[in-house]
């Protein structure tokens, strides 16, 4: 016999109010997505092409290496939250599945704090 | 009882080659597909800056790369990719406010975006090499 309450059983186990969470950061990285990769975009153009000291010197700017930390972090939790939905919908085996999913986090994590670093490390020198 | 686990032999749902391909589902799966090749792409962008913050040597080897002609032609679909995925990220803005719905709306922003994601590529590949000399 179940002794607990009706609100018991279901603690836990719903929404609990984040069930637009996933929604909700998708849309909102999206948006900050759109002034962030263009200016990426625009800092490729200008820079892609040219030589060492001037990218290193202009990546090292303040102007420069917050938009381009505010660009990755943003990125990679967009990236993440998409990647996931695409293994949800096409990755059947529970297993594979989970397997997946860790590998997605590892991935945007690892891309996240690679980038970060080195755009610190030209800031901040040496 | 035969196997409990086997589903009766219902009619199966059509699968995706029995409907004639329309461009609205094409740019539906195609959103998928550069939103996963940009996610791909984000490792020579960590790579172009872990080489920057490496030291001229490694940072020249890494432009060379990108300069070669995969790397450029690489890069191209990149743009591309990244366009069109921003585009497309704009029609579901749209659709999340609950406008656009209507079939000649979503046929034009399908076409609106495909059209606008090649002719923006273009422009900046032409401005690069026009006016930057090369990427």
């Amino acid at each position: 016999m179940d002794m607990r309450t009706p609100l018991g059983r279901v603690r836990g186990l719903g929404s609990a109010k984040e069930g637009a969470d996933h929604f909700w950061r998708q849309r909102l990285t999206a948006i900050a997505n759109i002034p962030l990769t263009l200016f990426l975009v625009i800092t490729l153009i200008i820079y892609g092409g040219a030589d060492y000291a001037v990218v290193a010197s202009h990546l090292a700017s303040p102007f420069v290496a917050i938009p381009m930390l505010l660009m990755v972090v943003s990125a990679v939790i967009h990236m993440r939250l998409g990647m996931q939905v695409v293994i949800e919908d096409y990755v059947s085996s529970e297993g594979l599945k989970i397997i997946g999913l860790m590998l997605n986090t590892f991935f945007c994590a690892a891309v996240g704090l690679a980038s970060a670093f080195a755009i610190l490390k030209l800031s901040f020198g040496a | 009882m035969a196997d409990a686990k086997s589903p009766a032999p219902r009619p199966l749902s059509p699968h995706l080659q029995i409907y004639t391909p329309m461009l609205t589902m094409m740019m539906s799966i195609v959103h998928r597909i550069t939103g996963s090749a940009l996610y791909i792409g984000t490792l020579g962008l960590a790579w172009w800056l872990i080489a920057a913050a490496s030291g001229p040597a490694y940072f020249d080897f890494v432009q060379a790369v990108f300069g070669s002609l995969l790397g450029q032609l690489a890069l191209l679909f990149y743009t591309w990719a990244l366009i069109h995925h921003m585009l497309g990220g704009l029609r579901h803005l749209v659709w999340d406010t609950g406008r656009g719905f209507e079939l000649p709306t979503v046929e034009l922003m399908a076409r609106a975006s495909l059209a606008g994601s090649l002719l923006l590529t273009a422009a900046v590949w032409l401005f690069i090499h026009l006016a930057m000399g090369g990427a």
